[in-house]
């Protein structure tokens, strides 16, 4: 069998001793037992009254968006026309903007957030550990429309002068990558919103993996470095393995802030529903910005009930998501014991 | 103490009842966002006059004419008016309260407002992405002598629904045949091409910010961030430059006896801005609570009467005179309690 990692962290000599019970329990000192009741009635209220606020709100988006579920029924999900005029619509666009920009966003996220969790528990010197976790945790507290501010009046245009521009002139012509930088030279679109999103989610990440790597036991890691590991080999097969529950349920936080994000991503997409190209600076639209543009001014019948289905859509999307890191916990902790 | 407690929250609960009867007096709107700084301007100077409170949600249109649908507010608002007979099917009646005007923006380089000309078959193609360059021969031809750029025009529209869009795809309906088959009018509608901004200052900022680019935006927006306007080819094919007179002789043209469906696009006239249009107020016919639309039509009729200047101070175009007695002609003959009596406002 091959070497495990302990199963109990705690230390033998720790352990307490059990000690005799002396003599009967204290008389009970309730003085008015009405009030376990009453706590047990509260108690039991706010479970019961999150599931019914939750199944209200199933309930009501679907009887919101029936007229676009019987006239399209599944169809809508792969339709891309959006035509208010004409009365057609279809969420191709938007659920493709939605996990396209996540997509992004947790490709470049990830491993920003590793490197800086990894930066501040491994090799940050100590003075500066304080200072750049607040820091890094005060970014999740910057309120979601002063990026998208920043990201239409600084970052677009920087993109899009020095990034999308001169990648247009190298490329223009090549077959794949020529059509993926495609698009208006105005540095708005899929990538920019990605990117907006990256930096958004980058503090939550971030935090989650420094708190779940603080706490692998020292033990541990010191035994690793004892036996002439570098840090690199600590983290990735230690500190890693050992954590990856945490990190999974970190990344899973950072993608569901990322797949419901709406006025940062509303600034820098471009809210443009059409899908033509494939081309990461070609303006779209996500499901949250269509939502949050469209909902005011959209009259009663289709167009509501559309914009009502297309939120049932992020709803049961997030569901996949949150399902899907579930299992793949579960996956893992099956794993556990045997050498990841 | 529980008991002592009990008699506080008692006490609070009275106090919170007895705020709202008077709230009573305060009436409640909703809808345009067009109109929503006028509207909260008036409200303001209103209350300073009389002490009673209007309260103005700009909520958008759409969202207005939901609430009054649902009888949630006294009166709503909408950019876009409703149909003669869609009103008669609600039981409600519309009035225009102000005008303003839709005004084409752009970002080139050495371009000064008004030095460029449009027609409006041209700023339809351009937002049919049919011209996509500046020194397009068709722009070039209307424009001899202004140095336009060779680079690609990047339209800027808006990405919310929105009045400004229903007025500017109605105007282009008119005049594009080609838009109007393939886009049509609406609040919020297909765009063919282009990148869309949030609301006027979204499309303010991104056509501040992005070279070659062209936006549509409220004149307000247009004058307060100096932005360069372009002139457009009216109905009587002179080319004019979007200010207060240009609106009001919109306004003149349409005729308000018939019916206040009026969609101040395109009018005919020497000096008419062919991109204008009225903002509406929406009331039902008959009142459940007069009281309410007494104190609603009395603030109407304050407006009416001294809230012209304030009017013109935020750029927008206050009703020529003789619409305004059409309207109170209106209010006399159609808004009436439940027992049939017209609702006294003066």
């Amino acid at each position: 069998m091959a070497a495990t990692l302990p199963a109990t962290p705690y230390p033998e000599d720790k352990k307490m001793e059990r000690t005799q019970p002396q003599g009967g329990p204290p008389p009970a000192r309730r003085a008015s037992p009405w009030i376990d009741t009453l706590f047990s009635v509260l108690t039991h209220g706010a479970a019961i009254f999150t599931l019914a606020m939750l199944a209200g709100i199933i309930v009501s988006l679907f009887i919101g968006a029936a007229p676009a579920i019987q006239e399209y029924g599944l169809s809508f999900l792969w339709r891309s026309e959006w035509d208010p005029v004409q009365n057609q619509y279809g969420g191709l666009v938007m659920i493709y903007g939605t996990l396209m920009t996540s997509f992004i966003a947790l490709l470049i996220g990830v491993p920003v957030s590793f490197g800086i969790a990894l930066f501040l528990t491994e090799l940050s010197p100590g003075w500066l550990k304080r200072p750049l976790g607040v820091a890094i945790e005060l970014l999740a507290a910057v309120p979601s429309i002063v990026y998208g501010m920043w990201g239409l009046l600084v970052f677009a245009p920087i993109l899009s002068t020095y990034v999308q521009q001169p990648l247009q002139a190298v490329f223009t012509g090549v077959p794949v990558l020529g059509a993926l930088f495609s698009g208006p030279p105005v540095g708005i679109g899929i990538l920019s919103a990605g990117i907006i999103l990256a930096i958004m989610i980058i503090p939550f990440i971030a935090s989650v993996m420094r708190d779940v790597f603080e706490v692998t036991p020292p033990m541990l890691k010191e035994s690793a470095y004892g036996l002439g590991s570098t840090t690199w080999e600590v983290v990735w097969k230690v500190v890693l393995p050992y954590t990856k529950t945490g990190v999974i349920g970190g990344i899973m936080l950072g993608l569901g802030r990322a797949l419901g994000e709406t006025m940062a991503v509303t600034f820098v997409i471009g809210n443009f529903n059409q899908l033509d190209t494939l081309s990461l600076f070609e303006a779209a639209n996500s499901i949250s910005s269509a939502l949050a543009n469209e909902f005011a001014e959209a009259g009663e019948g289709l167009h509501q009930a559309s914009l009502i289905y297309l939120g049932l859509v992020l709803f049961f999307i997030t569901f996949v998501v949150l399902a899907c890191s579930k299992l793949l916990l579960n996956q893992l902790k099956k794993g556990e014991g045997s050498r990841s | 103490m529980n008991l002592s407690l009990l008699r506080s929250a008692l006490a609070a609960a009275a106090l919170v009842g007895t705020s709202t009867t008077i709230l009573a007096q305060e009436i409640t709107g909703a809808g345009a966002t067009f109109p929503a700084p006028i509207y909260a301007k008036w409200a303001d100077a209103y209350n300073k006059a009389t002490g009673a409170r209007i309260n103005y949600q700009s909520v958008g249109s759409g969202a207005g004419i939901r609430q009054i649908k649902a009888k949630t507010v006294d009166f709503g608002a909408s950019d876009m008016p409703l149909k003669d007979d869609e009103l008669a099917k609600d039981g409600m009646v519309q009035f225009p309260t102000v005008i303003g005007g839709v005004v084409p923006v752009v970002n080139i380089k050495g371009i000064t407002p008004g030095q460029i000309k449009m027609t409006g078959q041209v700023l339809g193609d351009i937002y049919l992405g049919k011209i996509t360059k500046w020194n397009d021969p068709a722009l070039t031809a209307l424009n001899p002598g202004v140095p336009l750029p060779d680079s690609a025009i990047a339209p800027v529209r808006r990405a919310d629904g929105s009045g400004t869009t229903f007025i500017f795809t109605n105007y282009l309906s008119k005049v594009n045949p080609e838009w109007q088959s393939k886009v049509g009018e609406g609040t919020a509608v297909n765009w063919p091409t282009g990148a869309g901004g949030k609301g006027n200052e979204g499309v303010s900022a991104f056509v501040q910010r992005l070279p070659n680019s062209i936006g549509y935006v409220e004149y307000a927006y247009a004058k307060q961030n100096k932005m360069s306007h372009v002139q457009m080819k009216n109905k009587d094919g002179n080319y004019v430059n979007p200010d207060e007179e240009a609106f009001k002789a919109s306004a003149a043209g349409a005729d308000w006896a018939k019916s206040f469906y009026q969609i101040l696009t395109e009018q005919p006239g020497k000096s008419t801005w062919p991109i204008s249009g009225a903002t509406f107020i929406l009331m039902y016919k008959s009142q459940e609570k007069p009281a309410n639309a007494t104190n609603a039509l009395k603030f109407f009729d304050w407006a009416y009467n001294s809230g012209d200047k304030m009017a013109s101070d935020l750029e927008y175009v206050p009703l020529p005179d003789a619409v305004k007695s059409l309207v109170r002609k209106q209010w006399a003959d159609n808004i009436k309690d439940a027992s049939g009596k017209a609702i006294a406002y003066k």
